[in-house]
């Protein structure tokens, strides 16, 4: 089992039915994700890569194609707790501290109260939030809730995180931080990332591959690998490997047929 | 995550001793006209014959207040169990929630003083049920729809979560739906308080057992003994104070942490 892809996507497409007609979000998706392995998608909205990340998470159906993770179908996956997940809003539950938040996932997997305080002692750490446990999400600001969501997203130690748009909602220096802080989490834990977002210079510098997507109808343009021979720190974001990096993607993003529509 | 907004409250002694000093002038005011000028209209006894008649006859105002306090809390509580049951198959079901919703619409606009007589008469004069019932309807309808609202709170992207943590619908209910609706709850029960005790004291003047705060005020009222009908009066402010107090201090509770 440990030799199957992460994430492994043959011929995805999805289609909401609406009043107005079907919509078709996501069509002929294929995509292999490796294990440990940084993809990213990045398209204009409406390009279905929430889409795509919902249906990895079992969160929705897929109309067509067949979706495997760690070659179980994505329903077996969920329930066996495969992978963590972390939103754009941290959806924190205001009526637990931070502890008890990140100790949700085990909460519901049933783990011992010993195991758990054990974790989340960790998983604190891991975030830098050890001092803040005992507080409440409100008494934290967006960032460090964001911290809390992605601590959360590896209580149950799964080899395979879904991220969607998690530092969208972030002022620029709190989103680099954390991307620095998310590449040094992933490395550590050795697990694969699926991250939607919808920031060139956020893909390139968090991802292994980047996933261009296009919309109407949402489906995969170019894939384009970003392995830089180095570590991902500051330095990164000023050489001139990383630049060639974005503009690479810019082109790609723009030179479908499709960004018309994102232009609008 | 208050920021440094200017504090227009009043500090915190005055809002204490502003409505207590309001009182107090109300209350040398009442014993002015009462006391002083002698000029009292019937049936308006002086503040001081209301505390000395509502303690010397304490023995016979406590089994009352005991009675119309009993009736109004057996309604409060059926009333409630019953709107959450209700809510929360409406909740759980759109077909429900399009059955239930237009009676529960109707049950809000019926005056309950309509109700009580029907209702004394149909349980019978020797039975609280048909005051215990008027109590119940009156407390069901705030519970119902706020325990409704509560339940709908949880938002998408907390949904989301439970479901990606492969929780069950059991510990869905538990760990999310469940605590969101408590704050909605408790308000819910904090006005079906008060209404709970005046529908239960107001239906004593309907007929029923010859008991409660109700029905002495209104015997005493109409025999003229002012002052001991004013001390049932006290009794009934007490049950009342009692009840708010108690819910309030609920929902306190249970509203500790805002929503982020």
């Amino acid at each position: 089992m440990s030799t199957a892809p992460a994430v492994r996507a043959a011929g995805v497409g999805k289609i909401f039915p609406t009043r107005t007609g079907d919509v078709v979000a996501l069509t002929d998706v294929d995509l292999d994700v490796a294990p440990g392995e940084f993809v990213s998608l990045i398209g204009p909205s409406g390009c279905g890569k929430s889409t795509l990340l919902r249906l990895i998470a079992d969160l929705d159906a897929a109309t067509t194609g067949t979706l495997e993770i760690f070659g179980k179908p994505a329903a077996t996956a969920r329930l066996d707790q495969d992978y963590g997940m972390a939103f754009q809003q941290a959806g924190l539950l205001p009526w637990r501290t931070i502890a008890e938040n990140i100790a949700l996932p085990l909460e519901i997997q049933r783990v011992t109260k010993a195991e758990r305080t054990e974790r989340v002692a960790e998983l604190a750490e891991l975030v830098g939030l050890t001092d803040f446990v005992q507080r409440y999400p409100d008494q934290l600001s967006g960032g460090m809730q964001q911290r809390v969501a992605i601590a959360r997203s590896l209580a149950a130690r799964p080899k395979l995180l879904l991220m969607d748009e998690p530092f969208g909602a972030l002022d620029e220096m709190t989103r680099e931080r954390l991307q620095a802080e998310l590449t040094r989490i992933a490395a550590e834990t050795g697990a694969a990332v699926v991250f939607v977002t919808h920031s060139i210079p956020e893909a390139v510098f968090l991802s292994d591959r980047v996933v261009v997507m296009s919309p109407r109808p949402g489906r995969i343009t170019t894939v384009i690998p970003t392995r830089f021979d180095r570590i991902r720190d500051e330095a990164l974001r000023e050489s001139t490997e990383y630049f060639a990096k974005v503009t690479e993607v810019r082109e790609a993003l723009h030179g479908t047929p499709a960004t018309r529509a994102n232009e609008r | 995550m208050s920021t440094a907004r200017v504090d227009r409250r009043l500090p915190a002694w005055l809002r204490v001793a502003a409505p207590a000093g309001v009182a107090l002038i109300g209350l040398a005011v009442w014993v002015l006209i009462v006391d002083v000028a002698d000029a009292a209209p019937r049936m308006l006894p002086s503040p001081f014959a209301i505390l000395e008649e509502f303690f010397t006859r304490w023995s016979i105002i406590a089994p009352d207040m005991a009675i119309t306090g009993t009736n109004a809390l057996v309604g409060l509580v059926a009333g409630t169990v019953l709107a959450i049951l209700l809510a929360a198959l409406a909740a759980s079901a759109r077909p429900i929630d399009g059955m239930l919703a237009p009676l529960v619409a109707a049950l809000a606009v019926i005056p309950i003083v309509a109700l009580t007589p029907i209702l004394n008469t149909m349980f019978g004069a020797s039975s609280q049920f048909g005051r215990q019932a008027v109590a119940a309807i009156a407390a069901f309808v705030p519970v119902f729809v706020n325990v409704l609202r509560g339940l709908r709170q949880t938002r998408p992207v907390q949904r989301d979560l439970l479901r990606a943590s492969a929780a069950s619908r059991a510990q869905t209910f538990r760990f999310l739906t469940l605590p969101t609706a408590l704050p909605y709850l408790m308000s819910g029960i904090r006005i079906a308080a008060s209404l709970a005790v005046i529908s239960a004291l107001v239906a004593e003047y309907f007929g029923g057992p010859a008991d409660g705060i109700g029905t002495a005020i209104a015997s005493y009222a109409k025999s003229g003994r002012a002052a001991l009908a004013w001390a049932f009066v006290l009794g009934g402010i007490l049950i009342g104070l009692l009840f708010f107090l108690v819910t309030s201090l609920l929902e306190r509770l249970s509203t500790r942490r805002a929503p982020v």
